[in-house]
């Protein structure tokens, strides 16, 4: 095996070759790049320097308040990416990551409002609550796929609109808002959650930093391990690439669909916790809805994987952030932002598909080239003997 | 060999994708209103070619002449302007249409879509002999009548000269010479035929000229009435041709695999339930090779996915080694000691974006060296892979490209080498030589062969009909999920296997002593047998993967293209 061993190390570093690399790269800059220059022109023609605009960006993101504040909002749309990234790896397409976590979140608030438990105890059940609820509520959506043949695309639609209505229904004095409103407060939330449920936060120059960027970073770290070490991960990969393969190869196709809905599901769950257990402490009518599928955009600009959604979270939440800064600081329209991030999905998508088939097709031709030069220089090798 | 009688002239046609040349200084002249042959090995450069000459590519040296006139094409479009058409392998009819829509789809403007179109496919039809209904649903068409819309197809759009790729692959022996018939009748009107084949026996019995082609370039023009099919053979491969040999019988007492009365019936669009295995019932023993004889679509694909668990039963049992796993989940079957050559590698044994090293942990994926326990093993599997690319002799410059950038054969010996390193107690190899070189062909077909040796019981599906009668021990023949007739392959030939095919014949068929002796030699020309003693078969110790095989290297090369 002496003659192997080197192969397998080369195998290494074939993989983070530099033309992988660049054409990982290429698609998400170009898209960047592409959507700041047509919002340039849209300020352009609205009458507005599109350079001042930019600028008010980056200054926001180079003061402290500002890094924090993006780091806040990165914690929960990473949250919210890996949850889609993982229905997206055997190509379940979870729309309803947007209902999965408000009725999570639901459930976990009124839970924290209930019981009252050291943290130790306190927090990792309310986390458990909201997964399970998370999971259960995908589970509907992957038992239809299995059983009856739904696509997850239209059950999760609709399952979204439907938790819109469940969480009307339980949100309501006597349920799962305290009994003695009386009505003076237009405002229906649940009760205060108990204080152990406060996750920590780290307190810095630019503010209070969420404690929970931790559990992001392990959940991040986890979904690595769990598809590229693990025999479940390479089957959820498999069905990704082709189910009729992985079919063929004695993947149980039904039971992976549910298994990783749910997961998906439970995953969901966590995205409204960073807010809920270090924020609000409540789950009220103002609630941060639209997370889902912020998580959508995330997990396609960054390609699945975890760091690319790290990167992609990162990017959304400053453009999130800095939004905010538009209007107050030079009378720009925020709506700008949602332009440049509704065209940097579009161009994105369009990217990495195009950036795929090249590499695709680059490769077969360097097999090709490789091949036909070994047997070029074998032939020669005949030819001398 | 005037020009002024060419229908076709290509001259130092030479085609470059980045770092592979898929033709270089290809000449060939294509009399007009002959059959003229393209053979060449899977890689050799053929579809490049025929996809220059239609126009789907563009020749980066080279002129084309058409009739004598120098032509320049940027689509098919223009191909078809100058009169040339392609029957593709595979068929581009819309199942749901008539014969008459498929035809004048996309060529409304040229008889309207109506009677006149309709008059001009029956002129067409009946000059040439196709035997056409204008009014049949292509859904309800066989796969040959299937190719004479296709042929038609092309003819209504005014083609005089057709490109067939393959055009028998999909046809039974008996289709083959109705389809001949039809190529002398189009010949006989004046019609030139360029005719894309592997089949050394077709090509003699049909062509009037013949190209061969290899490595990208024109290695010789044959006479097919002074050329034999050895020397055609040898002509394409380079070298001496390989065969399946006789050999002494492996075959032993134990009952591997037992499948009894197997059922499955399927409801399909408009809810009739089709049933699709009808009461199979068949027995393989270790150390044999159990041939399925059949036209495509009867039954075979399902029969091979009801044995590994991907097709629900309704009833019947599948019995492997003793045990009865008709209830468990195809991954269970697979540890179990069911290997898996699918017939389409592409959809079932592959993931074609993932790398080697993934593809090999594919279907294995619980078994060592891929896994311990729940956690998968990347570099023993990564190890393993080195080695089955190093045993079973597959061309790559690495296992971290993906499986789409091998050639076809390079896949199939992936996938072989893989199903053989968990040491299976049944092989279902379905076409397993399916577009594979001839190269590549051989060491296939040792590798199953030293595999039974070793006691492995073997479920071979082909459409390769000297394939099977090669390989076999015995012959079952399936027809409309039944299986209808038996044979031993000592006594059958592949004509009369070929009527028990089309649901003429039953029972145990038997060729007669002439018969036999004539498709003898007649395989034996093809094969190259005459010169090697028919029971010497190869040393049992001959190591997997080794054998004395031709070297396609710069075949395999062409995987880029």
């Amino acid at each position: 095996m002496t003659t192997t061993q080197p192969a397998a190390k080369r195998g290494f570093l074939q993989r983070i070759d530099r033309e992988r690399l660049i054409l990982g790269l290429a698609a998400p800059v170009l898209a960047v790049v592409i959507s700041v220059l047509i919002c340039s022109v849209l300020l352009l023609t609205s009458g507005k320097n599109p350079i001042d605009a930019f600028h008010i960006m980056t200054n926001y993101a180079s003061a402290s308040d500002g890094q924090v504040s993006i780091l806040n909002k990165a914690t929960t749309y990473y949250l919210a990416g890996v949850a889609v990234a993982f229905g997206f790896r055997m190509n379940l397409f979870n729309i309803g990551a947007d209902g999965q976590y408000r009725l999570a979140a639901l459930f976990a608030a009124y839970v924290g409002g209930v019981v009252n438990l050291p943290s130790f105890i306190e927090i990792p059940l309310l986390l458990i609550v909201a997964m399970l609820v998370g999971g259960l509520w995908a589970a509907i959506a992957g038992i239809l796929k299995v059983t009856r043949g739904v696509s997850e695309v239209i059950s999760t639609i609709m399952l979204n609109a439907i938790t819109t209505g469940v969480i009307g229904v339980l949100l309501v004095p006597g349920i799962f808002a305290p009994g003695n409103a009386g009505g003076v407060s237009n405002s229906v939330q649940t009760k205060l959650m108990a204080p152990s449920s406060d996750f920590f936060s780290i307190t810095t120059q630019g503010g209070s930093l969420y404690g929970f960027i931790i559990i992001a970073v392990i959940v991040g770290v986890a979904f690595q391990l769990v598809l590229s070490r693990t025999r479940f991960g390479f089957d959820l990969r498999a069905t990704g690439r082709s189910e009729s393969a992985a079919g063929a190869s004695g993947v149980n196709v039904k039971r992976m669909v549910l298994t990783s809905m749910c997961v998906s599901g439970a995953l969901a769950g966590l995205i409204g916790m960073p807010d809920l257990l270090t924020n609000s402490h409540y789950f009220g009518q103002n609630f941060q809805p639209g997370l889902g599928f912020t998580g959508i955009a995330i997990a396609l600009l960054g390609r699945n994987t975890p760091i690319g959604i790290g990167f992609a979270a990162l990017l959304w939440a400053f453009l999130d952030a800095t939004a905010v800064m538009l209007p107050l600081q030079g009378n720009f329209p925020p709506e700008i932002v949602n332009v440049m991030q509704g065209t940097i999905v579009i161009c994105v998508v369009v990217a990495y598909e195009l950036v795929r088939r090249y590499g695709l097709k680059r490769q077969q031709q360097k097999v090709g080239a490789q091949l036909a030069a070994q047997a070029a220089s074998a032939e020669k090798k005949e030819v001398a003997a | 060999m005037g020009t002024a009688n060419a229908a076709v002239e290509l001259r130092g046609i030479t085609k470059r994708f980045p770092g592979v040349v898929a033709n270089h200084d290809i000449d060939i002249t294509v009399r007009s209103g002959t059959v003229h042959a393209l053979m060449g090995e899977n890689g050799a450069g053929k579809s490049t070619l025929m996809k220059i000459l239609y126009g789907m590519q563009r020749p980066d040296e080279g002129t084309i002449a058409v009739n004598g006139e120098q032509v320049e094409f940027s689509t098919p479009g223009d191909a078809i302007a100058r009169g040339i058409g392609m029957v593709h392998q595979h068929f581009m009819l819309a199942d749901n249409f008539t014969v008459l829509e498929n035809v004048v789809l996309g060529g409304e403007s040229l008889y309207g879509i109506g009677a006149r179109a309709k008059a001009k496919i029956k002129e067409i039809s009946d000059q040439y002999g196709l035997n056409v209904r204008p009014d049949a649903l292509v859904e309800d068409l066989g796969v040959a009548e299937r190719q004479r819309v296709e042929i038609l197809k092309v003819l209504y759009r005014g083609a005089r000269i057709l490109i067939l790729d393959e055009p028998t692959a999909v046809l039974v022996p008996q289709e083959v010479d109705a389809l001949f018939g039809n190529l002398r009748e189009l010949k006989s009107e004046g019609v030139t035929v360029i005719f894309i084949s592997h089949k050394l026996h077709e090509v003699l019995s049909v062509a009037d000229a013949i190209t061969v082609i290899r490595r990208g370039t024109t290695v010789g023009d044959a006479d097919p009435k002074k050329v034999t099919a050895r020397e055609l053979a040898e002509l394409m491969v380079g070298s001496e041709l390989p065969s399946p040999q006789s050999r002494e019988s492996t075959v032993t007492d134990v009952e591997m695999l037992k499948v009894d009365a197997l059922r499955i019936a399927k409801r399909d669009a408009e809810g009739i339930e089709r049933v699709v295995l009808d009461d199979i019932s068949l027995t393989i023993r270790k150390g044999e090779i159990l041939g399925i004889a059949g036209v495509e679509g009867n039954g075979q694909a399902e029969l091979v996915e009801a044995i590994m668990g991907m097709l629900p039963l309704d009833s019947g049992t599948v019995t492997l080694d003793g045990t009865d796993v008709s209830r468990e989940l195809t991954r269970a079957r697979r540890e179990a000691g069911i290997g898996y050559i699918p017939e389409d590698r592409h959809r079932h044994g592959l993931l074609l974006e993932a790398p080697l090293w993934e593809n090999r942990i594919l279907g294995h994926v619980t078994e060592a060296p891929n896994s311990k326990g729940f956690r998968l093993d990347p570099a023993a599997a990564r190890q393993d892979t080195l080695r089955i690319v190093q045993e079973y002799d597959v061309r790559t410059p690495g296992i971290e490209v993906t499986a789409a950038s091998l050639s076809g054969g390079n896949q199939q010996k992936l996938i072989i080498g893989r199903e053989m390193s968990h040491k299976p107690k049944l092989l279902i190899a379905a076409h397993p030589t399916r577009g594979v070189d001839v190269g590549a062909q051989a060491q296939i077909w040792e590798q199953i062969r030293s595999a039974q040796r070793e006691g492995l019981a073997v479920l071979l599906i082909s459409a390769d009909l000297d394939e099977l009668i090669g390989l076999s021990d015995a012959i079952r023949v399936i027809y409309r999920g039944k299986l209808v007739a038996d044979a031993d392959p000592a006594t059958v030939t592949a004509e009369d296997l070929g009527t028990a095919m089309t649901g003429a014949a039953r029972g145990h068929i038997e060729s007669d002593e002439d018969a036999l002796a004539e498709a003898a030699v007649i395989v034996a020309e093809d094969l190259g047998r005459s010169d090697t003693p028919p029971s010497d078969a190869q040393p049992s110790d001959t190591p997997l993967g080794d054998t004395d095989t031709t070297d396609t290297a710069a075949d395999d090369a062409q995987a880029g293209e």
